[in-house]
């Protein structure tokens, strides 16, 4: 074992306190309507999110990845409450929010859970400067005083973020995309949230940028003790941040472990795939998993599989898989999966 | 093996009022026949404008190649007139681009536009064409070519678009395939399936490929030589080995380094400071030197040239100074 991982285990045993469940989620779905005809009926659902279980503890990431479609954005959002759940539970701190009205949320809720999105220029607006867009939130809940206190807030959180306080009185276009990502995530932080999603916070970013933006959140998780829910579909990057890693497919979760387990020993077919397509820069001692070629595309959300989800372009489905839908369980210690062949 | 491409000290420029912005400023290359060879750098370095300069598909107005030789199999393009140019796409280089989609003709089906890029450039009949058509998408890996055919871009998925565009480059038999970012918006499973076939494509057609892209897996998959551009130049060029194990430039070595690995052997990423410059603002000396940890007083104060320090391997940096003199003696 090495030094570092050594002193790590050393570190946590230690610390002793159990890690403290934050939010828990249980058979989780949500569903959109497929409207038709000059009436609108609806003629069916896109089961976008059907049926997912996790809990992620405080101080601990979460990653979540899948293929484009899967439903792992439409998860981030149901659960920040942006979209009403079909059915299931969300539990924050141990409180059911998954149909609390927006007035309790905002008061309970909005300011601890918050969400990073994949293009922060969409989401500063370009005639506002940075110090009034990030100031916004902080006058919306009534923070930090009056409007003075709350402009000094303002430049230690871009400090906080690596950028100089000097920017404040600059506009968004002034700034390039790992400077705006920085200036998003300098918002976030601004209502001291507990639980942050990034949704592909780092996927639009050139790698050098990436890199100082993924070593950002792990300093301020550490710092702040935050928790996040991390949504990618780069592998690589899921498991440099992640504690714990789910992977979902077609609106399910079809493995959850920790992450080295995950990625050392996945148990799935539709991991080991996932692992076995992505390129590995071949450096010396690196290795390329036997590439597993998946035949076909995903199927339609709106009109999944019987059985298995996946058992359409699964190399190893059996009879039972095209019948029978597998359920998510504990097969290993924090490893679970949802397949038949380890029934 | 011959050179199919030489290019020599490419200029492309935009003019915008009053300013003059240096976007490709001075790039060399070479690709050989059959050989695959990748473009690699950040967001901005002039990737993109260096393959559409090949192609003198440069963004008009404002866009120009002001400087430079590009020579496809001993036929200087930059020097043709358009209509010839026209001739040369298609038949001797062609290009497969990010987004397939805003390449393909909305309203007309897969197959009349697979048949009518086939007539175009080739003097075939119709039917002739159509049954080339079919063989083409058999190759880009689809069994039901005959349906296919039938069907719009719409309602195909993001991979199968992406081999449509394939079977259309690939239509004309040409020399020299360029794939700019050809599989960064599909999902890994699918890049897999388009990766094999590009490969298939160099062994079984002899086609040379230039491949652009920032995924540095993709490029050890597919390529045997890597160019790294930084600024508009190219700062290194090198086989992908001793790019990937034994850089030479302090900026290649940071982009390696700053890359998480799927074994997660990386306990902390390696950054590269500041950003990436934009070419209205490049600095005086080593357009690298203010975000190089290496540089010292010279890289402030004068700009490097491209230099070979191997049979193999060139780098655009003072610390090799030394290196080169060294090499110039031993000869
Ligand atoms: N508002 C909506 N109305 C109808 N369908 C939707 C809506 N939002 C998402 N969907 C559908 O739900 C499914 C899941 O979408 P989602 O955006 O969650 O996927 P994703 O995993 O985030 O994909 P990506 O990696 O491409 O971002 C998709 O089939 C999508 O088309
Ligand atoms: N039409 C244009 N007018 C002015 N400048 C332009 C134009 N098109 C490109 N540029 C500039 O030329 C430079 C090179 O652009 P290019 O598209 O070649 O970059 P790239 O290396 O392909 O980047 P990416 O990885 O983002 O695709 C950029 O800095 C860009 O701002
Ligand atoms: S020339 Fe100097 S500044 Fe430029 S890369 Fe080399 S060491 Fe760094
Ligand atoms: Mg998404
Ligand atoms: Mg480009």
């Amino acid at each position: 074992m090495s030094k570092v991982l050594e002193k790590e285990i050393l570190e946590k045993e230690s610390a002793g306190e159990p890690k403290q469940e934050i939010l828990r989620v249980t058979d989780l779905k949500k569903y959109f309507p497929i409207k038709s005809g000059v009436l609108q009926k609806t003629v069916g659902h896109i089961k976008a999110v059907d049926g997912i279980s996790f809990s992620i503890n405080k101080g601990e990431t979460l990653g979540i990845v899948g293929e484009s479609g899967c439903g792992k954005s439409t998860a981030g959002r149901t659960i920040i409450r942006l979209e009403e759940p079909t059915e299931g539970k969300i539990l924050f701190k141990g409180k059911d929010i998954s149909h609390m009205k927006e007035k309790e949320l905002r008061k309970q809720v909005r300011r601890e859970i918050q969400m990073i999105f994949q293009d922060p220029y969409a989401s500063l607006n370009p005639r506002k400067t940075l110090g009034s867009t990030i100031v916004e939130p902080l006058n919306e809940y009534n923070l930090y005083g009056n409007q003075k206190q709350r402009l000094e807030r303002v430049g230690e959180l871009l400090e906080t973020v690596g950028l100089d306080s000097s920017y404040s009185n600059r506009y968004p276009h002034e700034f390039s995309g790992g400077q705006r990502q920085r200036i998003g995530i300098a918002r976030t932080l601004a209502l001291d949230p507990e639980v942050i999603i990034a949704d592909e916070a780092v996927s639009a970013l050139d790698v050098s940028i990436q890199a100082q933006v993924i070593n950002l959140m792990q300093r301020l998780q550490e710092e702040f003790e935050l928790t996040y829910m991390f949504i990618s579909h780069d592998l690589s990057v899921v498991r440099h941040i992640s504690d714990k890693v789910a992977v979902m497919y077609l609106g399910k979760i079809m493995e959850i472990a920790d992450k080295n387990s995950l990625y050392e020993e996945p148990m799935h077919p539709y991991t080991q795939a996932l692992l076995s397509a992505v390129p590995v820069p071949k450096k010396h001692g690196a290795t390329q998993r036997e590439r597993i070629t998946l035949k076909g595309d995903i199927p339609n959300p709106a009109n999944p599989p019987k059985g298995c989800v996946f058992c359409t372009r699964c190399p190893a489905a059996m009879d039972i898989c095209r019948e029978v839908q597998p359920i998510l369980k504990t097969k290993k210690e924090n490893h679970s999966v949802a397949c038949h062949l380890f029934e | 093996m011959s050179d199919l491409l030489t290019i020599e000290n490419l200029k492309t420029y935009f003019f915008k009022k009053k300013k003059v912005i240096p976007a490709v400023d001075g790039v060399d290359l070479k690709i050989k026949k059959g050989e695959t060879i990748a473009l690699v750098g950040e967001s901005g370095c002039g990737k993109s404008l260096t393959s559409l300069s090949i192609m003198r598909l440069v963004p008009k107005p404002g866009g120009e190649i002001v400087e430079g030789k590009v020579n496809l199999d001993g036929v200087d393009l930059t020097k043709l007139t358009e209509n010839e140019m026209c001739k040369v796409r298609g038949r001797d280089v062609s290009m497969i681009f990010q987004e397939p989609m805003t390449s393909l003709n909305p309203v007309l089906t897969i197959g009349e536009q697979l048949i009518e890029v086939i007539i175009n450039h080739q003097k075939v009949s119709r039917p002739k064409a159509r049954e080339k058509s079919i063989e083409l998408l058999k190759i880009v890996g689809f069994s039901r070519a005959e349906e296919i055919m039938k069907d719009f871009p719409h309602r195909l998925s993001g991979g199968m678009r992406q081999r449509v565009m394939i079977a259309i480059a690939l239509s004309c038999n040409p020399k020299l395939l360029i794939a700019d970012e050809p599989t960064t918006a599909l999902d890994v499973t699918i890049q897999a399936q388009i990766l094999e076939l590009m490969k298939g494509l160099t062994k079984e057609f002899d086609t040379s490929i230039l491949l652009i892209t920032h995924d540095l897996g993709v490029v050890s998959e597919l390529a045997e030589r890597v160019v790294v551009m930084y600024g508009g130049q190219v700062v290194e060029e090198a086989p992908i080995d001793s790019i990937l194990n034994n850089p030479y430039h302090p900026y290649t070595d940071g982009l390696i380094q700053s890359v998480p690995s799927l074994t997660g052997e990386i306990k902390e990423l390696h950054t590269i400071k500041g950003n990436v410059p934009s070419p209205d603002q490049f600095p005086k000396g080593c357009r690298f030197a203010p975000r190089c940890h290496k540089a010292f007083d010279r890289c402030f104060n004068e700009h490097p040239d491209l230099k070979a320090i191997s049979d193999s391997c060139s780098v655009r940096c003072f610390l090799y100074e030394d290196k080169q003199e060294e090499e110039e003696y031993n000869v």
